[in-house]
C-alpha cells in the first residue's frame, strides 16, 4: 500500500516534471544551503580541533590590553614584561614554564630576494611553552641567550619565499637592519583560516631587545605553561591577580592585558562558527518555509486537478485515510526529492566553495546532516501536506465524481 | 432478498427551492436479478443509483443490502460496503487516465489490502472475462469508448460483487458498440450476476428481465418479464 502510494506520487511528480521542480524549489535551497554551510564549518571544526590539539589545553596566552576608546586606559602607558613573567612565575600556583614573546613586523632579505614576516624575540622555553620545535638545526643555547648572539630559526614559507639554498643552516639572513646566521628551521605547521602558520623568523629575546631597545621589550606577549589542565583556571586567576597588583589597578578598574585560555579560544571559535551556522539556520527556514508553502500550494492545486480521480476511488472503495495517506505521501515525496537534489547540490557547493578560499580545509558532510536534511525535508512535507491531503480525504464521493 | 428499500427520499435544497430528487421509492431487488431503471431526463434515476451504491446517503428512508442496514452506516463502512459489495458502472467510464487498463482493474483490490500477486491474477481474469486479455497495459487513451467500458466493467467485477450498478453505460457508445457491453452484461447475469442498470433507450431496456420506471422521484411502473431477447 505505501509502496503503491510512492509509486502514484513518483508518477505525478514525473507527470509535471517542471512544475515538480519549481515546487521543490524552496525545499533544494533551504537544503542545499544547510548542507554547503555544515560540510565547509565541519571542515574548519575538524582543521580546527587538529590543529589545537597541538598547541594543548595547558597553553596559557597574557596580551597588553590596549584599547583607546575605554578611558581606564586611555593615556595610560600600557606595558607587560619580563618582569612581570617573572614575577607571575613566582607568586602564581599551577605553571610550569614561561615563555616572554618580543613581536613585531619586520621585512627579511637574502641576495635579492625579500619578505615581509613576523619577526618573533623568545625566550628558552619557547618550544615546551608552544609545543613547536625545531625541525632541522638546533635551538639557540643559553650561552647564545645570553649574549644576545644574532642567530636565527626560521619558519618554513621564510625558506620558500627566500629561496634559501641547501644547505639553509648556517646561511646569513638579513631581518630588518640586522644580519643573524640561520642556526634551525622550524616543524612544518600548514595553513589555518587561510592564514601561513610558518611565516616567521625566531631570535633570542635577548638580542631583540639589544636591537629595538629596552623600550621595545615593554609590551611582551607573555606564553605560560599550566602543569597540568585542572590548573589552568586558578592559574588564570592567580596572573590577573599578580598583574593588577603589580600595574596598580584600582578596584573597580578593568585589566590593563587578556589572558587568553585555549579553551576560550576554542569556544570563541565555537561561538563564531555558532552564529554562522544560526544566520544560514534562519535563512534555511525562511527557503524551507517558502518551499512548504509551495508544496501546499501545488498539492491544492493537485487535489482540485484530481478530484474526480478522487471520487473513482472513493467509488471503488477507498476510505477516507486511504486517500489522506495517498496525498500526504506525495507531499513528502516531492520534499525529499528535493531534499535529494539540495543535499547533492550543496555538497558540490561545500566542496567549491572550500576549493574557492584559498588555504581553506576540505569540506566534509557528516551523516548526521544528511539525516537532519531529510528529516527536514520530510517535516515539511508532512505538515504542509497535512492540509490538502485532509481536504482530498474530506471531499464528498458523489461531488468529487460530478467534479467537471 | 439482496436489495430492499423502503419510502426513500432523496430532497435537495437549492436556496429556498426544494427538489425532491426521490419522494418515496421502495424497490426490491433478488439476487440474480437483471433490472432496467428507465424515466425521463431528471426523474431521479442516478440518484437512485447512487443511493444504491452507497456513494451518496439518503434524506430519510430504509435501505437494506444484503442483510445490513446501510442508512446509518459511517464514511469507513460505505467504503468497506462500495468495495466489497457493489461493482459501478459510469456513462462517463471514469478510468484514472495516467494508469493502464490493469491497473485501474487493480484499484478496487487495492483497496480491499490484497497482495499485489493476487491483485494481478484477479485483474487480468476481470480483463480476459470482458475480451481485453490482449490490452491489459493500454492506458485509456490508447483504448476505444467500447473497451473503455469493458475497462470499467472489469473493475466493477473484479471484487465479485454482490450487485453490478450501471449508470447509462451506454450512454456515450454508439450503437454497435453499446450491443456488444450490453452482450456483455446479458452474459454476466447469466453466470449469476445481479445487475440494475440504466438507460433511456428501449432496447438496451429489453436487455433486462425486468424494468422500473421512474418519474418525478416516484416508482410508476415496476415489469417483469421483458421483452428478451436473443441471448444464447
Ligand atoms: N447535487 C444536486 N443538487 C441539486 N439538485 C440535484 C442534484 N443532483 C440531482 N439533482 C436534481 O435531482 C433530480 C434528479 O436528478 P437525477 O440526476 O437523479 O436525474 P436522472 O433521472 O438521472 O436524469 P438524466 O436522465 O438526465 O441523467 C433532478 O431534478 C436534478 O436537478
Ligand atoms: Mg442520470
Amino acid at each position: 500500500m505505501i509502496w503503491d502510494n510512492f509509486r502514484i506520487a513518483l508518477q505525478a511528480i514525473r507527470a509535471n516534471k517542471l512544475r515538480s521542480l519549481l515546487t521543490m524549489l524552496g525545499i533544494i535551497i533551504g537544503v542545499a544551503a544547510v548542507i554547503a554551510v555544515v560540510s565547509i564549518v565541519q571542515g574548519l571544526d575538524h582543521v580546527i580541533a587538529t590543529q589545537f590539539e597541538g598547541v594543548g589545553v595547558t597553553y596559557i596566552m597574557v596580551l597588553p590590553r590596549q584599547d583607546l576608546q575605554d578611558p581606564d586606559l586611555a593615556g595610560r602607558e600600557v606595558t607587560l614584561t619580563y618582569d612581570d613573567g617573572l614575577a607571575i612565575m613566582e607568586q602564581a600556583a599551577g605553571l610550569e614554564l614561561f615563555n616572554p614573546v618580543f613581536y613585531r613586523g619586520e621585512q627579511t632579505r637574502s641576495g635579492d630576494r625579500r619578505h615581509p614576516t613576523m619577526l618573533l624575540g623568545i625566550g628558552p622555553s619557547h618550544q615546551e611553552v608552544s609545543n613547536h620545535w625545531v625541525d632541522r638545526g638546533r635551538f639557540f643555547s643559553d650561552l647564545e641567550l645570553h649574549r644576545a648572539a644574532r642567530v636565527a630559526l626560521v619558519g618554513r614559507k621564510v625558506v620558500e619565499e627566500l629561496e634559501l639554498d641547501e644547505p639553509v643552516l648556517g646561511t646569513d639572513l638579513i631581518v630588518g637592519a640586522s644580519s643573524f646566521t640561520i642556526i634551525g628551521i622550524m616543524e612544518y605547521k600548514g595553513e589555518m583560516f587561510g592564514q601561513n602558520q610558518d611565516d616567521f623568523v625566531l631570535i633570542p629575546i635577548t638580542t631583540a631587545r639589544d636591537i629595538y631597545g629596552v623600550d621595545a621589550v615593554k609590551q611582551l606577549r607573555l606564553d605560560f605553561k599550566a602543569s597540568s589542565a585542572e590548573s589552568v583556571d586558578l592559574a588564570k586567576d592567580q596572573i590577573k591577580e599578580v598583574l593588577r597588583r603589580r600595574h596598580r589597578i584600582a578596584e573597580g578598574t578593568k585589566d590593563d592585558f587578556q589572558v587568553l585560555l585555549q579553551e576560550e579560544l576554542l569556544e570563541r571559535i565555537g561561538a563564531i562558527l555558532g552564529t554562522v551556522t544560526s544566520v544560514v539556520g534562519g535563512v534555511v527556514s525562511i527557503a524551507l518555509l517558502v518551499g512548504g508553502i509551495g508544496i501546499m500550494n501545488i498539492m491544492l492545486v493537485s487535489v482540485t486537478e484530481r478530484t474526480r480521480e478522487i471520487g473513482v476511488r472513493k467509488a471503488v472503495g477507498a476510505r477516507k485515510g486511504d486517500i489522506l495517506v495517498q496525498f500526504l505521501t506525495e507531499a513528502v515525496t516531492i520534499s525529499l526529492v528535493g531534499g535529494l537534489i539540495g543535499i547533492v547540490g550543496g555538497w558540490g557547493l561545500g566542496i567549491l566553495g572550500a576549493k574557492a578560499i584559498p588555504g581553506f580545509p576540505p569540506a566534509h558532510v557528516p551523516l548526521w546532516a544528511i539525516g537532519l536534511a531529510f528529516g527536514f525535508a520530510a517535516m515539511v512535507g508532512v505538515f504542509f501536506g497535512t492540509y490538502p491531503a485532509a481536504k482530498a480525504a474530506g471531499l464528498d464521493p458523489i461531488e468529487a465524481l460530478r467534479y467537471e | 432478498m439482496l436489495i430492499s428499500i423502503t419510502d426513500l427520499r432523496k430532497t435537495y435544497r437549492m436556496g429556498s427551492v426544494e427538489v425532491r430528487a426521490l419522494d418515496g421509492v421502495d424497490l426490491e431487488v433478488e439476487a440474480g436479478d437483471y433490472l432496467a431503471v428507465m424515466g425521463p431526463s431528471g426523474s431521479g434515476k442516478s440518484t437512485l443509483m447512487n443511493l444504491i451504491g452507497c456513494l451518496d446517503t439518503p434524506t430519510s428512508g430504509e435501505y437494506v443490502l444484503n442483510g445490513q442496514a446501510v442508512s446509518g452506516l459511517d464514511d469507513g463502512e460505505l467504503a468497506h460496503i462500495r468495495n466489497r459489495e457493489i461493482g459501478f458502472v459510469f456513462q462517463t467510464f471514469n478510468l484514472l487516465s495516467r494508469a493502464t487498463a490493469l491497473a485501474n482493474v487493480e484499484l478496487p483490490l487495492i483497496y480491499a489490502r490484497l497482495p499485489a500477486s493476487k491483485r494481478r491474477r484477479l485483474a487480468l481474469d476481470a480483463l480476459e472475462r470482458v475480451g481485453l486479455g490482449d490490452r491489459v497495459h493500454h492506458q485509456p487513451n490508447e483504448l476505444s469508448g467500447g473497451q473503455r467500458q469493458r475497462v470499467a466493467v472489469a473493475r466493477a467485477l473484479v471484487n465479485r460483487p454482490s450487485i453490478l450498478l450501471a449508470d447509462e453505460p451506454t450512454g456515450n457508445l454508439d450503437s454497435r458498440t453499446s450491443e456488444e457491453i450490453m452482450a456483455l452484461f446479458d452474459d454476466l447475469n447469466a453466470s449469476g450476476n445481479t445487475i440494475v442498470l440504466v438507460t433511456h433507450e428501449e432496447d438496451i431496456a429489453a436487455h433486462a428481465d425486468r424494468t422500473v420506471r421512474l418519474l418525478d422521484g416516484r416508482v410508476v411502473s415496476d415489469q417483469r418479464g421483458g421483452a428478451r431477447r436473443g441471448r444464447s
